[in-house]
């Protein structure tokens, strides 16, 4: 459903950070792209949602296509239209609005009657629970998990074909991240949404994804069946050497992704 | 203190207020949307006056196209006005995506002159003293209130009409913001634009949408204050005593800019009711004075947001 073929991407005019990335997520699947700090995950997944433009980044060559329809030149807007949604990096939810609040906006562009988006609020708050707990609470104050299932949901509202997650296991506890990630199949699996996963925890990924692809220095350098790759030996030492260094880079990126936030003044 | 004045003061400064919250609720609209601080809104403001005094034909000088009643007048302004927000929107704010704040925040300032500049071209620079009132000065509301000055407060029917509107207006505004698609939108937008963008929201149109609104507001504001004191260039200062409202209020609020606007109201009017000359003469900075006090204490002003600080 998902092909992106051959794409290079450039920021500001001038910085190269993907150079020639192709991978491929079909109908119904879970794909994994995992790979260390820096490799161009993120700018791939940004690629594919159109959110690239905001930060003068842009395709200048090879294409994606989505159901056989280029998308590369299309609009964020347009994008979800079509059925991919992105849940970016470090979960920014719109703090001063309530849980519900924010779980709606993802279903602002659809214009669907009240009792369907009751209907849809229904549904995420049957994949968490504990968010139908705290619908009317601030969602800023939510603790990181939490406010991890309130974009997760969010992305849900979007009744999307494709979700891309970036990093949702980012800076949470082991048992969260298992919980995360089991609500993740669940959603891939009874609501039929495909997934397109990146990951640093690699261990996590590889467990619940069919097919992985590694990234490197903006180059996809491996890919294969998932449960293949959990047998590779360059795999097992790429994500060891990555727990320890992952976890130091990965709280610098949350800050980094903060100072960026208010990019469009 | 003079006191048998309070009373009066006090009514006529809150009535006051009300107009100098719906002109400060245009530059909230504008800041919580894109965190622009718009210093163009007092010429927004005064250019929504002159258009409905232009629609209104009470240019008078022989060659007016339009002799519109004052409704439709307004109606015809704000029509203008709307079309006057996307512009600007489109042609200074959309080129300027991306740039620093500061600079667009001096944008602003250079669009303040050029509306001014416009206003004098299109008006003259002569201060009109015709704006179609709907109301004769003379028109005054008695309440009687014994020990007040002549046991009575006196209204002038302009002013509580005014406030009245200003009033509903703002209502409208505030249930518009947090009872709609459109609103849910435009307060999504204002906390994180990419974000926005990631769940579908068209965030050029939200912007462009928020400074159509901001046209509107500011026209209905012009309209009020011509009513009160006429129409001219310099009805674009009354943004001077619309910013303490807002700080007062805190940026993002809606209803913290309305009651801050009633706060300056209050403030201005209780000092004319001292005895010293030397404060009634100071009314005009009592607001900042009020807004200093108040931003010691609460930094984020009265109804702003506080940051939200977790890790
Ligand atoms: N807006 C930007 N402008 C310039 N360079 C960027 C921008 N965003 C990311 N980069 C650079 O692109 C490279 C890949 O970043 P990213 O896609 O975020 O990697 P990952 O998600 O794999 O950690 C990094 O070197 C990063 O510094
Ligand atoms: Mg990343």
């Amino acid at each position: 459903m998902l092909r992106i073929h051959n794409i290079e991407v450039v920021y500001s005019d001038v910085i190269l950070v993907l150079r020639g990335v192709s991978l491929e997520v079909p109908q119904g699947a879970i794909v994994a792209l995992l790979g260390a700090n820096g490799a161009g995950k993120s700018t791939t997944l940004k690629a594919v949602s159109g959110l690239l433009r905001s930060q003068q980044g842009e395709v200048t060559r090879g294409s994606i296509e989505f159901h056989g329809e280029r998308i590369d030149r299309r609009a964020p807007d347009e994008i979800v239209r079509m059925g991919i949604v992105q849940v970016l990096e470090g979960r920014p939810l719109f703090q001063h609005l309530t849980v519900e609040e924010n779980l709606l906006t993802g279903a602002l562009f659809r214009k669907a009657a009240p009792r369907a988006l009751r209907q849809d609020l229904d549904e995420v708050y049957s994949y968490f629970p504990r968010l139908a707990e705290f619908r009317h609470r601030t969602a800023g104050y939510l603790s990181g998990g939490e406010q991890q299932m309130v974009v997760i949901g969010r992305a849900l509202m979007a009744k999307p074909r494709l979700m891309l997650l970036d990093e949702p296991s980012l800076g949470l506890a082991p048992l969260l991240v298992q919980s995360i990630f089991q609500v993740i199949r669940r959603i891939n699996q009874e609501s039929g949404v495909s997934m397109l996963i990146v990951e640093q925890n690699a261990n996590v990924a590889l467990q619940i994804s069919e097919h992985a692809y590694v990234m490197e220095l903006g180059r996809i350098v491996l890919d294969g069946p998932s449960a293949e790759l959990q047998e590779n030996a360059d795999i097992k030492e790429f994500y060891l050497g990555l727990t320890q260094v992952g976890e130091r880079k990965s709280y610098r990126e949350v800050k980094h992704y903060r100072r960026r936030k208010r990019w469009l003044g | 203190m003079n006191w048998p004045l309070v009373p009066q003061q006090l009514i006529t400064g809150i009535l006051n207020g009300g107009v100098i919250g719906l002109i400060a609720l245009g530059i909230v609209l504008i800041y919580k949307s894109s965190e622009v601080f718009n210093f163009a809104h007092g010429h927004m403001v005064m250019w929504g006056a002159f258009l409905t005094w232009w629609f209104a034909g009470a240019a008078e000088t022989g060659s007016e196209l339009l002799n519109l009643p004052l409704w439709a007048a307004v109606m015809g302004a704000l029509a203008v006005s709307v079309l006057l927000g996307l512009l600007i929107e489109r042609m200074a704010l959309r080129p300027m995506t991306g740039q620093p704040l500061l600079s667009i925040i001096l944008m602003t300032l250079g669009l303040a002159q050029l509306l001014e500049g416009l206003a004098s071209i299109a008006f003259g620079v002569e201060p009109k003293s015709n704006f179609p009132a709907p109301f004769s000065p003379g028109d005054v509301l008695v309440i009687p209130f014994p020990g007040a000055f002549g046991d009575a407060i006196r209204l002038k029917y302009t002013l509580v009409v005014a406030f009245g509107v200003a009033l509903l207006g703002a209502l409208l505004l505030i249930w518009f913001f947090n009872r709609t698609r459109t609103g849910l939108a435009m307060r999504a937008t204002s906390e994180n634009h990419e974000v926005a963008q990631s769940v579908g929201i068209n965030v050029s149109r939200v912007f462009a949408l928020s400074w159509a609104l901001a046209g509107m507001v500011a026209t209905l504001g012009g309209v009020l204050m011509a009513i009160l004191t006429g129409v001219s260039l310099n009805l674009a200062t009354v943004v001077l005593v619309a910013f303490p409202a807002i700080l007062l209020g805190g940026l993002e609020s809606l209803g913290g800019a309305v009651l801050g606007g009633v706060l300056v109201g209050l403030s201005q009017a209780l000092v004319q009711a001292a005895r010293p000359i030397e404060v009634r003469n100071s009314a005009e900075i009592a607001p900042y004075i009020l807004l200093l006090i108040v931003l010691i204490i609460r930094p984020e002003g009265l109804f702003g947001q506080k940051r939200i600080e977790r890790v």
